[in-house]
């Protein structure tokens, strides 16, 4: 009955995609915008074309760390395409040499004194193609006074380590910060008590998102008007507008950020980056707008990174493996500035939850940061602020302890695991998990996997091994994971000054089809069809007649965007309340169209009728046509239905799961093939089943590039090891197996509907499911990720590497 | 978006106009075939040639074909055409077990088995691949055509036989190892970090026994652990004129390994490298060596 009332449903175009039809609300359905994706019609920011548009090329540092003497840019200017050069000098001039950070440090936007990691920004290029500004970048010339860099985190506080920010005065070291979460004295007591203590060296390596769309702006300041355009590949428009009005001093009314398409972001789109900078210096410079596209290698060697934790946990516990106490010592390298974007007041973002999911009743965790001659970041590719980390170092310490005493790591978890009555649970460092049956997931994804006779399996094949010398060995391995995710609220989170919140505005249009307007950004994760859903469940309109706009400062509700997978938390309640809003009003609109009083109404999918006469009744669609017609408004209704919801999380959301990985190592190779994984996720609520499971699929084939084949290591030089495709390999299908997917729901209680994010999940769990399966292949107590086929070798040989160096 | 630095482009309408084309511009002019080792290494501008000569419409150098006592493979062919074709993989099942590993399906799709060989990357799969076959390199220059072994091809990384002014024309096998005679046949075995990358070692073996099971001959090809030539030449001199047994074919495994030079790199460290060069090479004389009694059963 709505669809006749919608205009916008016919004289459609036949489309192939039609045919699948939509639930009203909740349900499978086929993304809203796979339409243009799948036909390559998305416009990415590289799509953007301005009239007069010129573009812009970076010159980097081929040096770690080194001063600079002297820059020459004389050749470069002489190029007859070239309409600008900026250096470091020009910035300092402006003052926007340095920029603040999100982590209370400074960042240089181009290198004035020294370079301090390979690939920094050092000039910035304009020309009248993409072509002339790269071949202007050969005609600056740079003197350089080479520096000892300092690569090893291990080495940064060496007394005779080079300081690498001297610019700061009286900085003699490259110590940035101590930070300890939990109670040391009650941790120290449980461990003096344990009857056991199993303790392990971790690294969890410097890896990098790597989205398939680099980051990329274009910027186009009007001379006239004064007002700045930015089309930028951002996570967070609305903070990025802050930003950018901070930084260079134009009022937010006068700056429009606008994020078209975004091809993946994983935390790598939510910092402002020196390019982004530079291209709004430059179009206020040329009066033209100036595109700025990274490279392949640009992206993966200057913008921000993730992990790089070297963690030495210690892990407390009964002799049959009840765990009574959990220590960590972090040492987190930060590169060369403090630059992590996270919206925690703690400098290891949300690192202390790493007691995951089990009963730890004593817990205690110091991280130290330190600067290195890397680049900064630290807080990207879908870490929920560092719970990855947590989640590996926990997962990995319970497999060391089951290693060393001789248990089955299955039953080590299951006499560990948070009970369903022990929530809502406030855990040893603080946080207070909302909802979560642990055991039901868990029990689920073992016996999907048919953990029995794997490990029956297992056996079979150790017996033939020993007798043979011949085939792969198999090894199975389990995680257990819980996230936080969704932050706020905003009294405990904000990110620089803004407080964690995100805000929808509804529009019913007269004939009843809606638009959404949100403060978060999809990169991918398909809000367009999940929001329009949130929105139809509520109000009862088809998700096609609900177009959901992000990514458009101008058009859409301050909020701080998507990351740590808070969209649906966050942005999501935020649309299910404003549709409640929607709702409460037609019903005071209905009740004067059907003339009886709005108690009197019950509301079904989509209609009001009178209580006991389903026949007396007006669907949401004729209810909006009349809130904007001549119809005497009731009290309470100023005409139409819009509404507009601020949304300020009590807490975060927790979603959990029970992942488990079978892998087949070959020992005389060192390859190792996923076999099968398991992953059982709790996420709350499903909006899209669909939406959900490709998110999980995403992750999981994360976790298995992780585990198996990602890492930036660098050499003695400081030289990025890891700079392209080539060499920063990222998993495909061939390594993937079929997923085997399955789910519980347990509904995050303090969320309108119940759901809890899913963003990062399989991100975060993944890694150590694929690790502690390749060990128990091998039968190695602990060898750090990457376990490519030369460490799985070599880890064999009793001889792990170190995965963060140049093999030697 | 990397961006190439300038240079022309002149399409080849021969072999001989591709030869006069780069005579005339010399030695800063590159011939272009599929392009997937050039055209990314100039977007990175670790190479600037001022002219491309494009060879990628010249039919002379296609095809796939038995021609006497060899077959020939032009240097034009892709490599998917060298993985879908029977008569390739009928006679030399290496070439299929190599194509099948190099890179991804859109990489094959245009890259060349010329283009692979003149590259000369130390981790190409191709080049082991032809030198255990003791295949025959056919080059052509103003000055006429010639013929260059494998096994004197390569002059370093990098570096081949093919002069500044000549052109690759095609490759030929000789039939005398062909997997369809008796106790012949051959395989090719890498190991990778990710489907898709460069070997970080493989080893390709041809073998032929007669009917005591003695090697009449034997060529090993080893990829990407500084065998010279690709080569394991001193492991094939022990197998040659020996049973083929367990035992030595692990001891060939071992020489072959002793006998290369790899060197360390995110790949791998030296000592897994060679390990992997001599027990690739077993495995590879394995199953070589399954295929030829399969072969043999499947004819009686």
């Amino acid at each position: 009955m709505t669809a006749a009332l919608t205009p916008g449903t016919s004289g459609r175009r036949p489309d192939p995609f039609a045919g699948h039809a939509s639930p009203m609300g909740h349900g499978n359905m086929v993304r809203k915008e796979d339409a243009r994706f799948l036909r390559g019609r998305g416009r990415f920011v590289d799509d953007i074309r301005l009239p007069g548009m010129l573009h812009g090329a970076v010159l980097r540092s081929p040096y770690a760390h080194a001063r600079i003497l002297s820059i020459d840019t004389g050749g470069a200017e002489s190029h007859p395409k070239v309409r600008a050069v900026i250096t470091g000098a020009d910035l300092e001039r402006r003052g926007m040499a340095w920029i603040p950070t999100l982590s209370h440090d400074v960042a240089a936007v181009l290198a004035t004194d020294k370079v301090r990691y390979q690939g920094q920004e050092v000039a910035f290029v304009v020309a009248e193609d993409r072509y002339a500004a790269r071949d202007a970048l050969s005609l600056i010339e740079v003197e350089y006074e080479p520096l000892e860099p300092v690569i090893d985190a291990h080495r940064a506080l060496a007394p005779d380590a080079p300081v690498i920010r001297d610019e700061i005065p009286g900085r003699t070291d490259n110590h940035i910060f101590d930070w300890e979460a939990g109670d040391a004295a009650a941790t120290e007591a449980a461990f003096a008590a344990a009857e056991h203590v199993s303790s392990c060296e971790m690294l969890y390596p410097r890896v990098h998102p790597a989205p398939l769309e680099t980051c990329g702006i274009v910027a186009d300041l009007d001379p006239v008007s004064g007002r700045l355009v930015v089309y930028a590949t951002a996570q967070a428009p609305h903070a990025h507008r802050a930003l950018y009005s901070g930084i260079i001093g134009i009022p937010e009314n006068r700056i429009r950020i606008i994020s078209p398409d975004i091809g993946g972001g994983f935390g790598n789109k939510v910092a402002i980056y020196p390019g982004y900078l530079c291209a709004v210096i430059a179009t206020s410079i040329t009066g033209a707008p100036v595109k700025w596209t990274e490279d392949r290698s640009e992206n993966l060697m200057s913008t921000s990174f993730a992990r790089d934790f070297h963690m030495r946990g210690e892990i407390a516990a009964t002799r049959d493996g009840r765990i009574q106490g959990l220590r960590v010592q972090v040492l987190a390298d930060h590169g060369a500035f403090n630059g992590t974007s996270q919206p925690s007041k703690f400098p290891a973002g949300f690192f202390h939850i790493f007691t995951g999911s089990y009963s730890v009743p004593a817990a205690h965790c110091t991280v130290r940061g330190v600067y290195t001659n890397k680049a900064p970041g630290g807080v990207a590719y879908a870490c929920s602020f560092r719970i990855t980390e947590a989640s590996y170092l926990v997962e990995r310490l319970v497999d060391v302890l089951a290693f060393d005493l001789g248990l089955d790591a299955a039953e080590v978890r299951r006499r560990n695991l948070l009970r369903p009555e022990q929530f809502p649970y406030r855990c040893a460092t603080g946080w207070e998990y909302d909802s979560g049956d642990y055991p039901r997931a868990f029990e689920l994804a073992l016996e999907m996997a048919g953990y029995d006779e794997l490990r029956r399996e297992q056996a079979r094949g150790r017996r033939t091994r020993a007798e043979t010398g011949e085939g792969t060995v198999m090894g199975i391995g389990l995680s257990f994971f819980t996230e936080a995710v969704g932050a706020g609220p905003r009294k405990d989170m904000d990110i620089g000054g803004f407080g964690m919140a995100d805000a929808a505005e509804l529009r019913v249009h007269p004939t009843g089809s809606a638009e959404l307007r949100l403060s978060c950004m999809s990169q991918g994760q398909g809000h367009e069809t999940t929001f329009a859903q949130i929105v139809s469940e509520e109000l009862g309109i088809s998700p096609d007649d609900i177009e959901v706009i992000e990514g458009d400062t101008d058009r859409t509700p301050f909020g701080l965007g998507t990351y740590g997978s808070r969209s649906t938390p966050v942005s999501g309640a935020a649309a299910v309340m404003a549709a409640r809003k929607v709702r409460e009003r037609a019903r005071l609109v209905a009740a004067a169209m059907l003339e009886v009083s709005a108690d009197d109404l019950v509301w079904d999918k989509g209609r009001f009728h009178v209580r006991g006469d389903r026949a007396a009744g007006v669907g949401i669609g004729e209810i909006a046509l009349a809130a904007h017609s001549g119809l005497e408004l009731p009290e309470g209704v100023e005409g139409q239905l819009d509404a507009t919801c601020v949304y300020n999380p009590p807490n975060l959301t927790f979603p959990f799961g029970a992942y488990l990985c079978v892998v087949d190592v070959d020992p005389g190779t060192g390859q190792v093939t996923v076999r099968r994984f398991v992953a059982v996720d709790d996420c709350g609520v499903r909006i899209n089943p669909a939406i959900v499971e490709g998110q999980v699929h995403g992750g999981l084939a994360d976790g298995i590039g992780m585990a198996l084949m990602e890492v930036m290591a660098f050499d003695t030089d400081g030289n990025h090891l890891g700079a392209s495709f080539m060499d920063y390999l990222l998993p495909t299908s061939m390594e993937c197996p079929s997923w085997e997917l399955g789910k519980t729901v347990t509904p995050s209680p303090h969320h309108p509907i119940g759901a809890k994010g899913i963003g990062e999940s399989a991100t975060v769990g993944s890694p150590a499911a694929v690790v502690n399966a390749v060990l128990d292949a091998i039968g190695v107590r602990h060898a750090d990720m990457p376990l490519t086929p030369a460490h799985v070798w070599s880890a064999i040989q009793g001889r792990p590497l170190r995965t963060d160096l140049a093999i030697g | 978006m990397q961006v190439p630095a300038h240079f022309e482009y002149q399409r080849a309408t021969s072999v001989e106009d591709a030869i006069a084309l780069l005579e005339r511009y010399g030695p800063e002019s590159r011939i272009v075939a599929g392009g997937h080792s050039l055209i990314p290494m100039m977007k990175l501008r670790l190479a600037q040639p001022e002219l491309l000569v494009d060879i990628n419409g010249l039919a002379d150098l296609g095809g796939i074909s038995l021609a006497g006592d060899v077959l020939r493979i032009g240097a034009m062919v892709r490599h998917a055409e060298l993985l879908a074709s029977v008569t390739a993989g009928t006679h030399f099942p290496l070439l299929h077990d190599a194509e099948r590993v190099i890179a991804d399906p859109v990489v094959r799709n245009r890259g060349t088995v010329g283009g692979s060989v003149c590259q000369a990357d130390p981790s190409e799969d191709l080049s082991a691949a032809f030198t255990a076959l003791r295949a025959t390199a056919v080059i052509e220059g103003s000055a006429g055509v010639r013929r260059v072994p494998m096994r004197e091809f390569f002059h370093g990384p990098y570096q081949t036989a093919v002069g500044p002014a000549e052109v690759l024309v095609e490759l030929q096998i000789p039939l005398s190892n062909s997997a369809t005679l008796a106790g012949s046949s051959s395989a090719y075995l890498k190991v990778d970090r990710r489907a898709g990358d460069w070997a970080v070692a493989a080893a390709a073996a041809v073998l032929r026994i007669d009917r005591d099971s003695v090697v009449t001959e034997v060529g090993i090809g080893l990829t990407a652990v500084g065998a010279r030539q690709f080569a394991a030449v001193e492991a094939e001199d022990f197998l040659r004129g020996r049973q083929l047994t367990g035992e030595h074919i692990a001891e060939a495994g071992d020489i072959a390994a002793q006998h290369c030079s790899p060197v360390a790199d995110q790949r791998g460290p030296v000592d897994y490298k060679r390990h992997l060069a001599g027990e690739l090479a077993r495995r590879a004389l394995h199953a070589a060596a399954a295929r030829a009694d399969l072969a043999i059963i499947g004819r009686l």
